[in-house]
């Protein structure tokens, strides 16, 4: 393997790892909050079939990515119902809305535009298109450092920037404001928050939100820029694999950003090899393709051992008597 | 003291909850553009206004007692298992290997060892994340949906690589023996004379799903494992006061879970298809967790809501045939059933208990 | 049901006491015929009450009686029925804690509501933050509570994470949340629960210091000891009802006692001497280690003979819970444990809590809630749990006999005086004393030859205490060992035969209740006194 080649899949890692790490972030605002989203999943898919469907149609990209927003943020609003004002179970509640995704993108899809369930193809205008970094191809010619800067650094669509961004914002929203502040205090011990005079059910809501502005940020990037249009089951589990890159990360910012990024590295990995050979013994593609999944259950398996979930997490809030 | 009545409980607020969500189903029906009164009318009459369409009904109904019974299981014990349809592929693979491989020299004997492949792959398959949930505290919802895309590759390169016989393109494995052939409902309701049609589906393997029904109402009920079960699955410290084994049970009944998961593939893979086909099991593993839901997890129940479920399954059918409406609608409305009945459970529920606490008090 | 002002029988127990009392003060808190149901139940009936400024106000009762949910009115997590409250002369409306808040009003909850990983600095500024960012709030924080600490012996390290305190020191940080929060009214619930006496003298100290602040504050207790000794007035209640409102100084522990119950009750537990017999069991060198690898048992030895009741007393949180969860096979241990005489296996399935069911070892555990019962289970169902491999259970190697259970459960709660007997109620459905009814006469009933016993009577009301005491008593009496642990010293003090006091995983002494007193035995749980008795040797 020579330089260029990691350098290429480590370019397809980070293309790979921004959707997971929209998404991982969005898990991380709702479970820090005590929220588990199991439905990132569904909500992803929403928003890449809804931005893809606005983005054919009006021929830009921003709608479809506002559109796509939109559609996270009705799936988080539901979510926030079941499980904030109805106290319901939160697994099922997010079971339910991947299935209501799943159904409901092939039905509109093809309702809309007759193609099988999938969106028709991006015309230019529709697609986030890549960016070229300044002096790209001058320190590109800088051996060494420079295909870092030409490849991997630049190229980029918009939304892999955003989401990179996420990261410090993430972390500086969480632990250095007073919202921050009230959101984690609320995933561990609501009582608290509750007591102190600060209206649980609003920072919870406001968590959800916020999960589904990310979601549907991923599932937009997804339809929008990884590819171009929709098509039925894109998400193919990003949504599980980024919630194991969370409990991975410990439910931290930077963490996420390391763990997205090893996902991302598995799946460019599978991509890149669709079989793979290493001496007599033959890789078929089944097992390159099912790799993203295996190292999810063997990283849940073998390395997060203690991982501690935010302690109020899963559990409506109900006032004691 | 309780909040109300008990039929309440376990009819009332199931049943309501079934209206919102088939409304919301027929809004949605709407929005795409459909009558949904038609659309009823063509679900009915093809599901049920005929012995042929009853004949695929009851088909698609015992494929959801089975996965249905399967995330029951689980569910008593508080584990989540999602992983109902790689386990029902899983089984697939087991009643194949089971036809294919030994030579049966009738039906019946060819069940049992097909239930027992089944059962055995089905149980394998949940074993794994079972044991990773119990043993390392891997999250089993994520862990049995990563074994469903991993069952499903896994499928794909046995029956392209290994099981695919010479010459064929299709990725399926060879038709099974004759003699593995399970006798209809047609058939059988011949026997008594009761005319039923000839080309559905449905066969003997519907018994097996009832006597599952029947076996696990006894199983969680009326034995010390299930007493354990559903003791661990209320409380876990508790389970441990008592001396219940976390691991031992998390592993029983998931094992349990996967085998009932598994065995739905004797009814699709060996009484309909005849062959292992790619993705025999149609999505019958999700739509056992809300037939489970719906059933509140009660075999009885779980009956009540697979017949529902085939009805919606082949009318869904019909309606992508006829009115052309894809078939991703059952899924909508699968979808809506787990919300209503699962997690959005107390928009009902609240305010019918503040009424019947009114009732109480006026009369008091 | 009336809203008009003070029934009559509350003119007749006292003539309006706490006009009498500083006459000077105004009033600080008002209560007028407050009403609150919940459901069927009627937790607060017509309750009226006048605190004056700079005074310590007791509210007693039994568990139940509604002193809770009175105080939550106040601080605005319930709103009531009926009824108006005046803070400072002014009708207020308390809709929610917010607006507690703003009237000057600061709560001390029984469960502290703090975040456990959070530093005390972020738990106090939590909810009263000066901006959308922290740096600032922190900084003034920060010299708040040093000027507090100073002032009233309020001293925490701002930096600790809370999980790191002791309780006596997270309830400081309760404390100073309200005080950051610039309560005048402060309340606390039940706060001596967790203290030992020694933290409970301390935390006495700080409330005579805001006392003398001019701060009102109103003690919420179950123990009588507490209300003579620190309260200016004291209410009681009794059943959702306010009884007598009188002057502390006018009044005694046994005439509280009988107004809190309602008729004449016994403070002492009748028990003739303990006839011990043979060691039933003897617990040598034990240690345990939590899953955090730090050490909870430090080399625990004891022994229990036949016919006599052991208790442990000790602050929550010092061992005790681990030793009885070794004994009864919900925890691995090493050391040796010996059973008539057998040694018992401390690790892994052998030692489980079945093993330990089979060897004659009953477990009544400290939370009946959480581990010792179901709740969702019938009554029924909750009579045979742990017990349910028990051959009498089995209609045949398959099935379970659930007729059989029924019947015996049926018998055992009619014994048990278990109310209302209906075996086919689900746990959670019966009153705290009822469901602890329930599991004492699933262990009691076995026969055991020893009974662990937590916590006998938390949560459980008077007149439960008296039946659950003597039925202890009896088993006592009829010859089998009894090891109790329990926060209350009062009850370890008219239980016991013999007194083993333990901290920090240790043994520190042992005494018999006869020849000791509270203040001795709180010296002892607090760690101060008495070689640990593994380095006595």
């Amino acid at each position: 393997m020579d330089y260029a080649t990691i350098i290429e899949i480590l370019d397809s890692s980070v293309r790979l790892g921004t959707p997971l790490l929209l998404a991982c972030l969005a898990g991380l605002f709702s479970e820090r909050a005590g929220i588990f989203d199991i439905g990132l999943e569904g909500k992803m898919l929403a928003a890449a079939m809804m931005s893809g469907a606005v983005a054919y149609v009006t021929n830009d990209a921003w709608l479809g990515l506002l559109a796509g927003i939109g559609a996270a943020m009705l799936f988080s609003l539901i979510h926030g119902l079941a499980s904030i004002t109805f106290r319901g179970n939160q697994l099922i509640s997010g079971v339910a809305l991947n299935f209501l995704a799943s159904g409901m993108t092939v039905l509109l899809a093809q309702s809309w535009f007759q193609q099988g369930g999938a969106t028709p193809s991006l015309r230019p205008g529709g697609r986030f298109e890549p960016i070229t970094l300044p002096f790209a191809k001058e320190i590109g010619a800088i051996p060494g450092v420079g295909p870092v800067y030409q490849h991997l650094l630049s190229g980029h669509t918009i939304l892999v920037y955003i989401a990179f961004l996420c990261v410090p914002a993430t972390w500086w929203v969480l632990y250095k404001t007073r919202f921050g502040l009230r959101l984690r205090a609320v995933g561990e011990n609501p009582a608290a928050v509750d007591v102190a005079g600060v209206s649980v059910i609003r920072l919870r809501y406001s968590a959800v939100l916020i999960a589904g502005l990310l979601t549907g940020a991923a599932g937009a990037y997804l339809s929008t820029s990884l590819a171009s249009g929709f098509g039925r089951e894109m998400t193919a589990g990003r949504g599980y694999i980024a919630l194991a890159a969370l409990i991975f990360a410990k439910w931290r910012p930077w963490y996420a950003l390391g763990s997205t990024m090893l996902f991302g590295f598995f799946a460019a990995l599978s991509y890149r090899y669709q079989t793979l050979d290493i001496g007599p013994l033959h890789i078929p593609n089944q097992v390159m393709e099912a790799l993203p999944y295996i190292l999810t259950v063997i990283i849940l398996a073998g390395f997060v051992g203690k991982a501690i979930p935010p302690r109020a997490g899963g559990e409506p809030y109900v006032k004691e008597r | 003291m309780e909040r109300m009545p008990h039929w309440a409980d376990v009819v009332l607020v199931p049943l309501l909850n079934l209206l919102i969500a088939f409304f919301l189903s027929g809004l949605v029906m709407w929005a795409i553009g459909e009558n949904p009164f038609e659309a009823i009318r063509i679900m009915v009459t093809g599901a049920l206004g005929s012995t042929y369409g009853w004949g695929y009904t009851l088909y698609y109904a015992t494929n959801f007692m089975l996965t249905g019974l399967g995330f029951a299981v689980a569910s008593h014990a508080g584990l989540f298992n999602i992983g109902g349809e790689g386990q029902a592929t899983m089984g697939g693979l087991g009643v194949a290997l089971m036809c294919l491989f030994i030579p049966w020299p009738n039906w019946w004997l060819a069940i049992v060892g097909a239930s027992v492949g089944a059962a055995l792959l089905g149980a394998a398959w949940a074993a794994i994340p079972a044991w990773l949930q119990a043993r390392r505290g891997s999250h089993i919802v994520i862990t049995t949906i990563m074994f469903n895309f991993i069952a499903s590759a896994l499928l794909n390169y046995l029956l392209v690589n290994v099981l695919r016989p010479e010459g064929s393109m299709d990725p399926s494995t060879a038709n099974f023996p004759a003699a593995t052939t399970l006798p209809s409902l047609h058939q059988m309701l011949g026997v008594f004379g009761i005319p039923f049609a000839r080309h559905t589906p449905a066969n003997v393997t519907l018994l097996l799903a009832v006597a599952a029904c029947v076996l696990v109402w006894l199983l969680i009920w009326h034995t010390r494992l299930g007493y354990e079960i559903r003791a661990f699955g209320k409380s876990e410290p508790a389970a441990h006061y008592a001396g219940i084994r976390p691991v031992r049970i998390t592993m029983y009944a998931m094992l349990i879970s996967g085998a009932l998961g598994g065995m739905m593939a004797v009814n699709s893979t060996m009484g309909e298809s005849g062959r292992l086909i790619m993705n025999a099991s149609e999505g019958a593993g999700f739509i056992g967790i809300a037939v489970a839901l719906m059933g509140r997890n009660h075999p009885f129940g779980v009956f009540l809501a697979a017949l529902l479920f085939g009805f919606l399954y082949q009318g869904g059918g019909e309606l992508a045939l006829w009115a052309n409406v894809p078939r991703e609608l059952v899924i909508v409305i699968q979808a809506l059933v787990i919300l209503f009945t699962g997690a959005l459970d107390n928009v009902v529920r609240m305010p019918l208990e503040k009424l019947f606490l009114r009732r109480r008090k006026g009369r008091a | 049901m009336s809203n008009d002002t003070t029934p009559g029988r509350q003119a007749t127990a006292a003539p309006d006491a706490s006009d009498s009392l500083s006459a000077d003060a105004p009033l600080a808190i008002e209560l007028r015929g407050i009403s609150k149901a919940f459901g069927p139940v009627q937790a607060n009936k017509d309750i009226s009450i006048r605190v004056r400024r700079g005074t310590i106000h007791g509210i007693i009762g039994e568990n139940g009686a509604g002193k809770s949910t009175l105080m939550s009115i106040l601080y605005g997590f319930y709103k009531a029925d009926a009824g108006e409250i005046l803070i400072g002369g002014k009708p207020t409306q308390i809709p929610d804690s917010q607006a507690a808040i703003r009237a000057g009003i600061g709560m001390v909850f029984q469960h502290f509501k703090l975040v456990q990983n959070f530093t005390v600095l972020e738990n106090v500024i939590l909810g009263a933050e000066d901006g959308a960012l922290l740096r600032p709030s922190l900084a003034k924080a920060r010299k708040e509570l040093l000027h507090l600490a100073r002032e009233y012996e309020l001293n925490v390290d701002p930096d600790e994470v809370i999980e790191n305190l002791s309780v006596g020191h997270q309830q400081r940080v309760e404390i100073l949340k309200a005080l950051y929060r610039q309560a005048d009214i402060l309340i606390l619930d039940e706060p001596t629960g967790v203290l030992t006496p020694a933290e409970a003298d301390h935390l006495f100290r700080i409330l005579a210091n805001l006392r003398r602040e001019g701060k009102t504050i109103i003690l919420i207790t179950h123990k009588l000891r507490e209300v003579m000794e620190i309260t200016d007035t004291v209410s009681v209640m009794r059943r959702g009802e306010m009884t007598a409102t009188v002057r502390t100084a006018d009044t005694n522990p046994q005439a509280l006692a009988e107004l809190m119950v309602g008729r004449k009750v016994l403070l002492r537990v009748d028990k003739k001497p303990a006839r011990p017999g043979r060691t039933v069991v003897e617990v040598e060198d034990l240690h345990v280690r939590d899953r955090f690898g730090v050490e909870r048992l430090k080399g625990v030895s004891l022994q229990v003979r036949a016919g006599e009741i052991l208790s442990i007393a000790g602050v929550a949180g010092n061992g005790q819970s681990e030793l009885l969860e070794v004994l009864g096979g919900i925890r691995d241990a090493t050391g040796r444990i010996v059973l008539n005489g057998r040694e018992l296996p401390l690790v892994g399935r052998p030692a489980d809590a079945r093993s330990r069911r089979e060897a004659g070892i009953a477990h009544v555990s400290e939370d009946r809630q959480h581990t010792g019962l179901i709740m969702d289970f019938a009554a029924w169902e909750n009579i045979a749990f742990g017990y349910h491999h028990d051959p009498a259970y089995q209609r045949n190697a398959l099935l379970m006999d659930n007729a059989a259970i029924l019947r015996e459960a049926q018998a055992k709660m009619e014994r048990f005086d278990v109310r209302p007997p209906d075996a086919k109620l689900a746990a959670k459905n019966f009153s705290g004393g009822n469901q602890q009814k329930i599991v004492l006469a699933r262990e009691i009933e076995r026969n055991p030859d020893l009974l662990l016993v937590g916590q006998p009577t938390r949560g459980v009301d008077i007149g439960a205490i008296e039946f659950i005491h003597q039925q202890i008593v009896a088993l006592r009496d009829a010859g089998k060992a009894i090891l109790l642990v329990s926060v209350e010293l009062d009850e370890i003090m008219s239980l016991s035969d013999r007194i083993a006091v333990m901290f920090d995983g240790r043994i520190m002494g042992e005494r018999l209740p006869d020849q000791t007193d509270e203040r001795e035995l709180g010296l002892l749980m607090a760690g101060v006194t008495g070689k640990p008795d593994g380095e006595a040797a």
